[in-house]
């Protein structure tokens, strides 16, 4: 079996004027997980629509397992949450999961560790209308695990809940992930992406922006950031070091941004060199919310 | 047979599409009630029993008529079983859960044809019984003339069902579909009024019946006529004051493929509506 589970081929999709996902393509491959990352209104939510079938395209096209499958035969092989969990109120979690295996067509075999690995077992006769929001998510979840997916695709999953609710979610995602499930975790947040994703997609305007490694994508040769006594022949020193791409003077410290390799022994080494005395020096890297602020903004 | 169950156990574990179809099915029953309505006025007894509406074949064409008008009950459950899925959304978590679009529309048509065959086989079987008790006329090739009566039945119940399905699939909300059937009927009727009055003056050879007859609503009524005016009772008064009906009391073929022909397009435009919708 080859390792591209989903292909995207120029897939895109135009609610009347504005186009939300323009010739967007991409191929997802066994065993990663990958982050779908972008703003409110990028065009995430409306590309899984089409991948799950509830949304139309507009042109371009995708398949699922190299089109050996129709789109709704692919989709029982896989698990997907969108935006808020969607089950019918007035029946038991146990009798909602029931459902859902009827329609995919898998045993009742594993309802009961779904529900215990999401910690609703002892709630499986209550009505799911009675559940909290937070219950309702977990419920979702191990609605979309029922049939052991080989891709589990989440939108927003922590998404209104609270910080107790959060943490639980991204506990189970990364524990999922863990046991080599494929996973497309859209979101905004990027902190969370950052945790558990090893492959980040980056969508603005529908358009697709970056996609690689997350290591990558912050990786770059970082900053310093610098106090002295003297800030203006600190300044001027650095601009004469040819590893240097931009110094700047920010709040009440200088930035040095990079554009080669520079340790800080190797720096503070040539400062006492040239009689700088410093009073603040620490070198960072950019985080994934930062490089995302400047891919996004760039263009 | 899996989307046939599917949808079933949608509705079974829904309590209120539950009594709603355990009391439909109750209410069918009600049929044999009348079968015990005695009217003493002094020294004039009234059995309803007694009046002929149970004998062998007229009953088939009462009860199928009767029984007929409860169909309302089960429109409710079939519109808000559409309607619910829009308001929960679970329309589109079973799409996402992998139901193709024709599979989700197929398991409600599964659920209304079970329905239907249901509805027939318990009017069959409750005539049978009620004629066997109050007939006059027990030869089996009477007991079992005019046994069209029940083909017309399960097209009626099914072309009105479809409607329903169609109108929920459009409107989305279970309320409003209701209300659109209602104000579909009322439109017919004035429609029906319009054609009577002007049709002839502008298409001289087509009468407003001929038009009417293809209306949807229209199309259903007509397959089974009303019965009242067929009983012997009623009959012989209508002689007495000079009166006499000469209606077709028969199922018109053509009556049948208009209905059938109606269910079809509902079924089609309802697939439609649902493969061009957005979620």
């Amino acid at each position: 079996m080859s390792d591209t589970i989903l292909e995207l081929d120029q897939l895109s999709k135009s609610f009347g004027n504005l186009k939300a996902v323009d010739q967007l393509s991409l191929k997802l491959k066994r065993g990663n997980v990958y982050g779908l990352l972008g703003p409110n209104g990028s065009g995430k939510s409306t590309t899984l629509g089409m991948i799950l079938n509830v949304i139309n395209k507009s042109s371009g096209s995708f398949e699922w397992y190299q089109g050996q499958i129709t789109t709704h035969q692919a989709l029982k092989k896989i698990g997907a949450i969108i935006e808020r969990p969607n089950f019918y109120p007035y029946m038991s979690a146990l009798q909602n999961l029931k459902l859902i295996c009827k329609i995919k067509q898998c045993s009742y075999k594993t309802i009961e560790e779904k529900l215990d690995l999401v910690g609703l077992w002892d709630r499986r006769d209550s009505k799911f209308s009675t559940f909290s929001l937070g219950m309702k998510q977990r419920l979702a979840i191990a609605a979309a695990l029922v049939n052991n997916p080989e891709l589990l695709i989440l939108d927003e999953p922590t998404n209104g809940l609270d910080p107790e609710g959060i943490h639980q979610i991204r506990k189970l995602i990364t524990t999922i992930a863990e046991m080599g499930t494929t996973i497309l975790l859209a979101s905004h947040l990027l902190d969370e992406v950052e945790k558990v994703c090893n492959q980040v997609i980056v969508l603005k305007n529908g358009v697709k922006y970056y996609e690689g490694p997350v290591d990558q994508i912050t990786q770059t040769f970082g900053y310093f950031e610098l106090k002295a006594i003297d800030q203006t022949a600190l300044k001027n020193f650095l601009k004469k070091l040819p590893q240097t791409k931009e110094v700047k003077s920010e709040n009440n410290h200088i930035r040095l941004n990079l554009n080669a390799e520079l340790s800080e022994e190797e720096l503070s080494k040539k400062l006492a060199g040239a009689n700088i005395f410093i009073t603040h020096f620490v070198k960072k890297r950019p985080s994934l919310e930062q490089q995302f602020l400047t891919l996004t903004k760039a263009q | 047979m899996r989307l046939l169950s599917i949808e079933l156990f949608k509705l079974w574990h829904n309590r209120i599409s539950k009594i709603l179809i355990l009391g439909y099915f109750m209410l069918i029953f009600s049929v044999a009630i009348l079968s015990t309505i005695k009217v003493e006025l002094g020294p004039i007894e009234f059995h309803l029993a007694d009046q002929g509406i149970f004998n062998f074949p007229y009953i088939w064409h009462f009860n199928t008529f009767m029984i007929g008008l409860l169909k309302i009950f089960f429109a409710i459950i079939i519109v808000a079983m559409i309607g619910n899925e829009y308001s929960y959304k679970t329309l589109k978590q079973n799409l996402i859960d992998g139901l193709s679009k024709g599979e989700f529309l197929r398991s409600k048509i599964y659920a209304i044809l079970a329905f239907v065959i249901t509805s027939t086989l318990l009017v069959f079987i409750i005539s049978l019984i009620l004629g066997g008790i109050y007939s006059d006329y027990n030869e089996l090739q009477i007991v079992f003339s005019d046994l069209e009566y029940l083909l017309a039945y399960a097209v009626k119940l099914f072309g009105f069902f479809s409607f329903c399905l169609f109108l929920s699939l459009l409107i989305k909300r279970s309320a409003f579909a209701l209300g659109l059937l209602a104000f579909w009927q009322v439109f017919e009727g004035i429609a029906y009024g319009l054609m009577k009055w002007k049709l002839s003056d502008y298409i001289p050879f087509l009468s407003a019946e001929d038009v009417f007859k293809f209306f949807p609503l229209n199309a259903m009524g007509n397959l089974i006529k009303e019965p009242f005016s067929r009983l012997s009772a009623i009959q012989n008064i209508a002689d007495q004051i000079g009166e006499g009906f000469n209606k077709d009391y028969d199922i018109s073929v053509l009556s049948l493929l208009i209905v059938l022909a109606w269910s079809v397009l509902f079924l089609r435009g309802a697939y439609l509506l649902l493969k061009r919708r957005d979620l």
